[in-house]
């Protein structure tokens, strides 16, 4: 168990070392690998939590390297998600760097730092769900920012780096306001025990959840605003969600599954945490509100947005503030059903996304064009891109038999119990109108007719995909997604745990 | 006079210092007055964090941290931002969007407002230097409002950096600095975040020749 909790960042930067050095396609095939491991490390751990010898507690966690590391059955559920989206995108990636190749698109050394970067990426995320620091988890969250800067500038044209200069500025600016909230929560830890200014275990989860209710609350208050403003931009939450679609729809189709998939959720999870310890301060009224005015404006936001949207790969971004609204609404109303709702729903959106930003990025390359209104009648053109491209979106309106419909109907009913009704019922109007958005351009993008002078250029024959294996990492995303709607199997006693972790504190 | 008023009159005119350079950032818009203005900045910030050093119980640890916050913010920044402005020579804000006169009223406010929103912090804190940690605020809250109303690339990672800053002189004030370890962390952070936005600039020099970032216009809905 001790061991396994290295894994998770040993497999990653063991991949990005390897990246660093194997030529290029066995490069590409070995961050699979490393993605693949860094699923195992999280099964490790799930199964590691969960059947404790008898006698210890279930929920407690198990702490290496001098307690700067821990994992708890909410870590592993954190692991697990992003294990599983990785393989999908890593292995989605071979196939883009593939075809970046052969269209001549891929410039001497990009394919290395491509693989290298999203390595590290995977580790700084694997690091950030690990940290038993809140101090660790602000680096490891910051960090991301910065390697995935040049993944979204990867294209390197003019959008991309507006994109990538906006996306480091606004979230390192957005980020930094969560520090001074880490600060306040600090000063307010070392408060209740003077000789602890200094050291570390001031603001290890263990103690800020143990010692939440003497932690002084007008301090708390502050802290609470600016650690959900500052982790809120990283997660996409309105109105801090403006680098969002921008850099969703500039970084190639993987790293967008990636960025879409788990990283919002990663920067969710410190608001998930930091939750129960403001509660004990605070008590739940607090940040219930923060968050219900962040779930319904970005809910509206996203509503909106998506109406007009041209563009499908921000129609994917918008998806995603639309879903992290849900994700921070399920965590405004709290409490054991509503979490592990939020929790099924960080893994059911993240695979759901992953697939549909690389079917997204297939449909791309193909077609040649990013806007809606050229792309029609795809499922004749493209027919397994856009087939996957359809049920990965068939997944993302919560539609069953997918994992986001079970969450969604627990969300609402434990938002109804809640005495929440009004919000649930005010977001899920807001939701319909987002479906209906999708389903029209979607619609639009995929049947029809194929006789468009855009995307048939007899001068010009499409590029062709070789078959082969790109399809495997997408399919199995959604009997992935698929299979998680409809029986969680061994996975149910690891999200009990982590959802009874989320809503009682870190013990 | 003791020692300990000493060392609080200096902690004073230190963090005096700080607020200073924050306005001087404001007042100055040439993009080479700007760097030596933060490099006397980054002085006054290690020496707030040599001053605590030298009072600290567990004293290594707090001279380690004084040590690297001194050699980031008064050797390291400045010559990354020098690197920046070699991309752009002669630099300068052309079309700011709030005026001299405006911007130095608009930093007296947000200083008010510091000193409102740090009250919690200066009442939970036991050290007598919490008194002074509106002016981190106030930095912070001057640092957005440069990096909000001005359009070269160079100006906004200053912002950036005095919003960096405000939050370093903050933890020092409050908490007498964060443990060694995420003080580690966060150093290592920005550093690349600037390198980062280096290396962009140069890539928006060699796309678009200029490093105006009012030409990011691209990207909307």
């Amino acid at each position: 168990m001790e061991l396994a909790l290295f894994g998770p960042v040993a497999a990653p930067v063991a991949g990005a070392v390897l990246a660093a050095t194997l030529p290029r396609r066995v490069a590409a095939w070995t961050s699979v690998l490393a993605a693949a491991g860094l699923l195992a490390a999280g099964i490790a751990l799930a199964t590691g939590t969960v059947s404790r010898p008898p006698g210890t507690a279930p929920l407690h966690g198990v702490s290496v390297a001098d307690g700067l590391l821990r994992a708890d059955a909410l870590t592993a559920w954190l692991v697990t998600a992003v294990g599983a989206v990785a393989t999908v995108a890593c292995w989605a990636s071979v196939h883009h760097l593939d075809d970046q190749a052969r269209a001549g698109e891929l410039p001497k050394g990009s394919a290395r730092r491509y693989l290298v970067l999203v390595q590290l990426f995977l580790a700084c995320m694997s690091v950030a769900v690990l940290a038993s620091n809140v101090g660790l988890f602000w680096v490891a969250v910051e960090a991301t920012t910065v390697v995935t800067a040049f993944l979204v500038g990867h294209q390197r044209t003019r959008a991309s780096i507006e994109a990538a200069w906006k996306y480091v500025v606004l979230c390192s600016v957005g980020v930094g306001i969560a520090f001074l909230g880490t600060i306040c929560v600090y000063a307010a830890a070392i408060a209740t025990a003077p000789d602890t200014a200094g050291a570390r275990a001031a603001l290890d989860w263990t103690y800020l959840s143990e010692h939440g209710a003497q932690l002084d609350p007008s301090l708390m208050r502050l802290s609470a605003g600016l650690i959900l403003l500052g982790f809120g931009t990283k997660a996409g939450l309105a109105p801090m969600h403006a680098w969002l679609p921008d850099a969703h729809s500039q970084a190639p189709a993987p790293v967008s599954a990636l960025m879409s998939g788990v990283l919002l959720s990663v920067a969710f999870y410190g608001i998930l945490r930091y939750k129960s310890i403001f509660d004990a301060a605070l008590g739940p009224g607090y940040v219930r509100t923060l968050l219900l005015i962040a779930a319904l404006g970005s809910l509206a936001l996203a509503a909106v947005l998506l109406i007009g949207q041209r563009d499908y790969k921000r129609l994917l971004a918008y998806s995603s503030i639309e879903h992290m609204g849900l994700i921070a609404l399920g965590t405004a109303i709290g409490g054991r059903l509503a979490l592990a709702a939020v929790l099924l729903h960080i893994l059911g959106h993240g695979l759901a996304k992953a697939v549909a930003f690389c079917g997204a990025g297939q449909l791309l390359h193909r077609t040649g064009s990013p806007l809606i209104a050229e792309v029609r009648g795809a499922l004749s053109s493209a027919p397994t891109a856009a087939a996957l491209l359809g049920v990965a979106v068939v997944a993302l309106l919560g539609l069953p038999p997918f994992a986001l419909f079970a969450s969604e109907l627990a969300l609402a009913r434990a938002g109804f119990a809640a005495g929440l009704g009004w919000a649930v019922a005010l977001a899920f109007v807001l939701v319909l109108a987002a479906f209906a958005a999708i389903v029209r351009h979607a619609a639009g993008m995929l049947l029809g007719s194929t006789v468009d002078p855009l995307t048939v250029d007899a001068e010009q024959p499409p590029h062709r995909p070789r078959p082969g294996l790109r399809w495997v990492p997408l399919v199995l995303g959604l009997i992935a997604a698929a299979a998680l709607g409809v029986w969680l199997g061994p996975l149910q006693s690891l999200l009990d745990s982590a959802a009874l972790i989320a809503a009682e504190g870190t013990r | 006079m003791t020692r300990s008023d000493w060392l609080e009159q200096a902690i004073n005119l230190a963090c005096g210092l700080l607020l200073l350079t924050a306005v001087g950032a404001l007042w100055r818009r040439e993009v080479s007055a700007l760097i030596p203005i933060l490099s006397v900045q980054g002085i006054a910030l290690t020496a707030i964090a040599a001053l605590l050093a030298s009072e600290h119980p567990a004293g290594a640890e707090a001279v380690v941290v004084a040590v690297l916050v001194g050699a980031l913010k008064v050797v390291v920044i400045p010559l990354l931002l020098r690197r920046v402005h070699r991309l752009v020579p002669g630099a300068r804000e052309t079309r700011p969007l709030v005026n001299v006169a405006s911007s130095l009223l608009a930093a007296a406010g947000l200083s008010l407002l510091a000193y409102a929103a740090a009250g919690p912090l200066i009442d939970a804190s036991p050290s007598p230097t919490a008194r002074a940690t509106p002016v981190g605020l106030a930095l912070v809250l001057i640092g957005f409002f440069v990096a909000a109303t001005r359009q070269r690339a160079v100006s906004q990672i200053v912002g950036l950096l005095l919003v960096d800053n405000g939050i370093a002189a903050t933890a020092f004030l409050a908490t007498d600095g964060v443990p060694l370890i995420v003080e580690l962390g966060v150093s290592a952070d920005l550093v690349l975040a600037v390198l980062v936005l280096q290396v962009l600039t140069a890539r928006m020099v060699r796309t678009f020749g200029d490093g105006d970032l009012d030409d990011l216009r691209e990207l909307h809905d």
